[in-house]
């Protein structure tokens, strides 16, 4: 049997030493009414051959963005991953390990994880970054438990502008009443900086931000700050790590805590996931940190090495006063995230960073010049950008993907408001011709 | 390793009456059971407390022990050198590894506690 | 420059912020084929003053780097590795190829339904996979984990008592449970009564009948237990929460052991959650990404998070938010690589290797225990046992002071990865052993010669095994250090701490 070594001979006498004729005997202790007396109702057992041509077929059948120019965003972007990336992450010493702790033989896991956590600190300006969360939105809602926990309040008010994916993951997580939301809708694209403020009182825990936006537009993150502050509440910044190359570090406008999605640094789209949840905040609060996170400490003959640490805080120790119930971190993508930190360094993440600007503007430029697109908002934007289109959006979409393109994404699919709105992503891989081409087609609309 | 002129209660903290104040902190036993102590949580003892209120946490790498008052009164002074050196609660847990004084409400309730003999015989009837 | 001597380099400790050169470059931005922008301009004054300090390394050094961290790590392509209740199984290599192809890993969740049939297809043919094997209705796939998972089917269970207007305010666990289901317990805003275990290692039925009442929303039973046993009481446990109205959630974390033998949903379980990463082959990534689907009864369908996909009339495939959804609990639509892997490997498998996966899973568990009897542990809880088995070390210890973590940490040194040790909590000096189905009969008579070995040793010299590991990348550390001195990220030289 396949992926089972062990031959009939040997399965033989496994049976005589347990004392069993057949393996089913070790079942019999299972009550009848929860035996399962037929055989699965699955398919048979396909050889490697068969199945990879099964599998091939499954891939076949979808679009990817090799086969056409895709300008999606929204949270999971098309970057260049660098080759290194995946040599490194396809390492079965890493991608076979369980958590490290057994930290003797789990050196590898536990040194990547703390370079990892080492560049999410120097990306964001945080203190300290955990071993990382399943993706941006559940870190996005940690991080509103986790202000409650720090102000011991339990409220947060959240911007119309996040993601409404997270938005909507946090209030899953809230649903049990542990915790109200307030959200105020957002105007022209960004946060309403007033109706923040009137929401803000004594009893919220944190004003929980992202910028860029949804929208792709950037907030004016030192007035929410203040506002956050002012009312003795916790600043959360939701933030794209792709861009803090090139722009300011959450940290610089008083973010206590810092989430983000981090599948632009070198992690395949994969339709959405596995994704990266970065989650960084301030020493201070580290006793009240959700998620893993690694030390670095010296062994018994004064070695440098790496330990899980601060582990009174999780479940395992803490069970129901854990600070969260996550028994896991997203490791790979964050080995990933560090290999790809590496092999761009400051420069080329700087570099990436200004590319995808440079041609965001260019493209939002061009598809606005030809009279078929206006700007949705005045704020400034980085690499995303929100238009109004004079038109039926799907049939706009249809007619451009028989043309090879992704147009964007459809904000009416999220909210009946913004109907008409689409939101444009352009990453570095994004050429000119391409663009131009794009430009063209929608010209031709 | 558990002096006489000290209470004791069934939470491993002890009690030495000092005039109206109750000085209190985690027995030996308990510091070994713990092993090394890396940090000491009292940033939620202050004010009123009733006997059997938790004043704080105490941990190793890895546990977490609530603390548990063992009388009443209102919390006088609270070991603020712990914070920085939590290693004396092993190395001198009825010294310098003090954790809380309690001003007593109730002084009466300190007779309610074991004795040094009695604590020992309840420490070898729970092993 | 190079800071370290390349001779007498230690496998790891050395930085990569500490390797390569200023001048030193992998990957460069591409050149830049539209007109600059000022980015003070163009960004609203938000532009980056002072950059992030990354590494300056080559891709050989970073090749090099990265060669050495894993040559310090133990994978199950390392070897052995027994970790009861995590089923560290081998990682088919199909697995990964499947899940890189560039028609899954290259395509972007908010894509056309029409532009990604195959991976619909695939998600709902893993719907129906995990429904069989389950024995139960509805299954949803976005839970990154298994707390994730646990996470969701609570909350659908809360859904389903509010939407019946009888919320209620606790939930029983054993005390044998994992940490995370009484934390997941109070993330849903739920108390936790510990239910405790008979004798056998079941559920205590007489405590839990008195546990029970109509302010018990569920009880969280994870089956096999983490004693590696079948409660035999499953039927009575699963009637009697039924019976004040509560619901019976299924922690799969043990699900490998009964893979086409007996269905949760069969014994009368309302909700499970399936750890791909254990049951269904998917690496463990060294701590994750893994994914924990949800399964339910059709009572409870309604509730799941969207979107789930279905198939229409014509064999179309689109995706749906149930009718009362609790909402999504994350982005996108779940951690799709992951659900590559896991639909590959039980296509390879069909229903029959399923079957057979369990069925050896449950024989090695078995030999392992019976080649330790009569050791110097002792078989807790003795009774045919499923995929795992717990030793007690109490004995042991009690006689040379040699405690199970101090034989956790010898078993490194023959470079076996130890067990889940000091769990589950009610086994004193736990040693919880899982050797899963794709290990052959010699590797587990050797694991079993090494821990006779290691007696021998604890007999002869205690201090050998108190001061073990002696052959790893690193020995023991100072985890006390670690955190009354926490240094948790590298800086710069002259970056202040905070």
């Amino acid at each position: 049997m396949r992926f089972i070594p062990v031959t009939c001979e040997e399965q033989v006498e496994m049976l005589a030493r347990v004392g069993v004729t057949s393996a089913d005997d070790l079942f019999s202790h299972v009550p009848e009414a929860a035996r399962l007396s037929r055989p699965l109702a699955l398919p048979a057992p396909v050889g490697e051959v068969d199945l990879a041509a099964h599998v091939s077929a499954l891939a076949g059948r979808n679009v990817d963005a090799g086969r056409v120019v895709s300008f999606l965003g929204g949270g999971c972007y098309d970057h260049y991953v660098p080759a290194i990336v995946d040599a490194v992450v396809s390492k079965p010493a890493f991608f076979t390990a369980y958590t490290p702790y057994q930290p003797e033989v789990s050196q590898g896991t536990l040194q990547a994880i703390y370079e990892y956590q080492s560049m999410i600190c120097q990306l964001t300006g945080m203190d300290v970054s955990n071993a990382s969360m399943y993706d941006g939105a559940t870190a996005f809602a940690e991080a509103a438990l986790m202000a409650s926990r720090v102000t011991k309040r339990h409220r947060v008010v959240v911007s119309g502008a996040v993601h409404p994916e997270w938005r909507e993951t946090l209030a899953t997580y809230v649903e049990a009443g542990v915790l109200e939301v307030t959200t105020v809708p957002s105007v022209a694209g960004v946060s309403d900086a007033d109706a923040v403020a009137s929401a803000v009182g004594d009893d919220v825990a944190a004003v929980m931000v992202t910028s860029p936006t949804f929208y792709g537009t950037l907030e004016d993150l030192a007035g929410l700050g203040v506002c956050a502050h002012d009312a003795g509440a916790l600043l959360v910044v939701g933030t794209n790590p792709i861009l803090l190359g090139v722009m300011e570090p959450p940290s610089v406008y008083g973010a206590d805590i810092v989430v983000a999605e981090g599948q632009p640094l070198g992690s395949p789209m994969s339709f959405g996931g596995p994704g990266l949840g970065v989650f960084a905040c301030r020493q201070q609060h580290i006793r009240q940190m959700p998620g893993r996170v690694a030390g670095r400490t010296t062994d018994v003959d004064g070695r440098t090495g790496f330990v899980l640490t601060f582990s009174t805080r999780e479940q395992h120790i803490r069970r129901e006063k854990a600070t969260s119930n996550i028994c896991s971190n997203h490791a790979l993508n964050a080995l990933a995230a560090g290999v790809y930190l590496a092999a761009v360094g400051r420069e080329g993440l700087a570099g990436i960073g200004e590319a995808c600007v440079a041609k965001a503007r260019y493209l939002a430029d061009a598809l606005v010049a030809t009279g078929r697109f206006a700007h949705a908002f005045d704020a400034p934007f980085a690499h995303e950008f929100t238009l109004r289109y004079h038109g039926d959006v799907a049939d706009m979409q249809r007619s451009l993907l028989g043309r090879g393109f992704l147009a964007g994404l459809d904000l009416g699919r999220f909210s009946a408001s913004d109907a008409g709105l689409v939101l444009f992503a352009v990453t570095e891989k994004r050429t000119r011709p391409q663009l131009d081409a794009f430009v063209e087609e929608v010209s031709a609309l | 390793m558990y002096p006489n002129d000290l209470k004791y209660d069934r939470e491993h903290e002890w009690v030495r009456v000092d005039g109206d104040l109750a000085i209190i902190g985690i027995s030996h036993f308990a510091q070994d059971q713990l092993g090394e102590v890396v940090y000491v949580d009292l940033s939620s003892a202050s004010g009123t407390i009733a006997a059997g209120d938790s004043f704080g946490e105490v941990e190793s790498v890895k546990s977490v022990s609530e603390l548990f008052c063992p009388v009443s009164g209102e919390i006088a002074e609270v070991n603020a050198a712990l914070e920085d050196a939590p290693e004396t609660v092993n190395e001198d847990p009825y010294g310098d590894g003090w954790m809380i004084k309690v001003k007593l409400s109730d002084p009466a309730e300190v007779d309610g506690l074991m004795d040094a003999a009695a604590y020992e015989a309840f420490l070898s009837e729970e092993a | 420059m190079s800071t370290t001597d390349p001779v007498r380099e230690p496998l790891t400790g050395t930085l990569i912020f500490e390797r390569g050169a200023l001048e030193s470059r992998c990957v460069e931005a591409p050149v830049l084929d539209v007109p600059p922008v000022s980015l003070g301009e163009v960004l609203g004054g938000q532009a980056r003053t002072a950059p992030p300090v990354l590494p300056h390394v080559t891709e050989v050094e970073i090749a090099r780097h990265y060669e050495h961290l894993a040559s310090a790590n133990f994978g199950v392509d390392s070897g052995f590795y027994p970790l009861g209740s995590c089923t560290m199984k081998y990682n088919p290599k199909v697995d990964e190829w499947a899940c890189r192809l560039p028609g899954f890993a290259g395509i972007h969740p908010y894509q056309a339904e029409e532009t990604v049939q195959g991976a619909l297809e695939l998600m709902w043919g893993l719907q129906e996979a995990l429904a069989e094997v389950s024995g139960l209705t509805a299954v949803t796939l976005q839970p990154a984990a298994g707390a994730h998972g646990e996470l969701t089917g609570l909350l659908a269970i809360r859904a389903y008592h509010t939407a019946n207007g009888d919320p209620r305010r606790r939930v029983l666990v054993p005390d044998s449970a994992h940490g995370t289901n009484p934390a997941t317990v109070a993330m849903c805003g739920y108390e936790v009564a510990q239910v405790p275990s008979d004798g056998r290692g079941g559920v205590d039925l007489e405590a839990l009948t008195r546990l029970l009442d109509t302010d018990v929303a569920a009880i969280m039973l994870t089956n096999p237990n983490t004693l590696g046993l079948f409660d035999e009481n499953i039927l009575a446990i699963t009637e009697a929460v039924h019976a004040v109205g509560a619901l019976a959630y299924c922690d799969g974390a043990n699900l490998n052991a009964i893979l086409g033998k007996s269905r949760p949903g069969d014994a009368g379980f309302d909700v499970m959650h399936i750890n791909l990463h254990k049951t269904f082959g998917t690496p463990h990534g060294g701590g994750g990404p893994g994914a924990g689907p949800v399964a339910v009864t059709e009572a409870l369908a309604a509730y799941l998070p969207g979107p789930v996909v279905v198939r229409d009339d014509v064999g179309a495939f689109t995706l749906r938010t149930p009718e009362r959804s609790i909402g999504r609990v994350r982005s996108f639509l779940g951690n799709f690589g992951i659900l590559v892997r896991a639909y590959t490997y039980i296509r390879a498998l069909g229903g029959s290797g399923l079957t057979a996966v369990a069925e050896q899973a449950v024989l090695s568990a078995n030999y392992v225990k019976e080649l330790m009897r009569d050791s110097a542990w002792d078989i807790a809880y003795d009774r045919t046992c499923m995929h795992e088995f717990v030793l007690s070390g109490g004995r042991l210890r009690k006689e040379t002071g040699v405690r199970t973590l101090d034989v956790a940490k010898r078993l490194l040194d023959h470079g076996v990865h130890p067990p889940t040790v000091y769990f589950p909590l009610i086994v004193d000096e736990a040693l919880m052993i899982e050797p899963t189905e794709t290990e052959g009969k010699a590797t587990l008579d050797g694991f079993a010669a090494v821990l006779r070995a290691i007696a021998e040793e604890a007999l002869a010299d205690p201090g050998l095994l108190q001061s073990a590991p002696y052959t790893t990348p690193v020995r023991r550390l100072d985890e006390a250090g670690a955190v009354k001195s926490p240094d948790l990220a590298w800086r710069p030289r002259g970056d202040v701490d905070a």
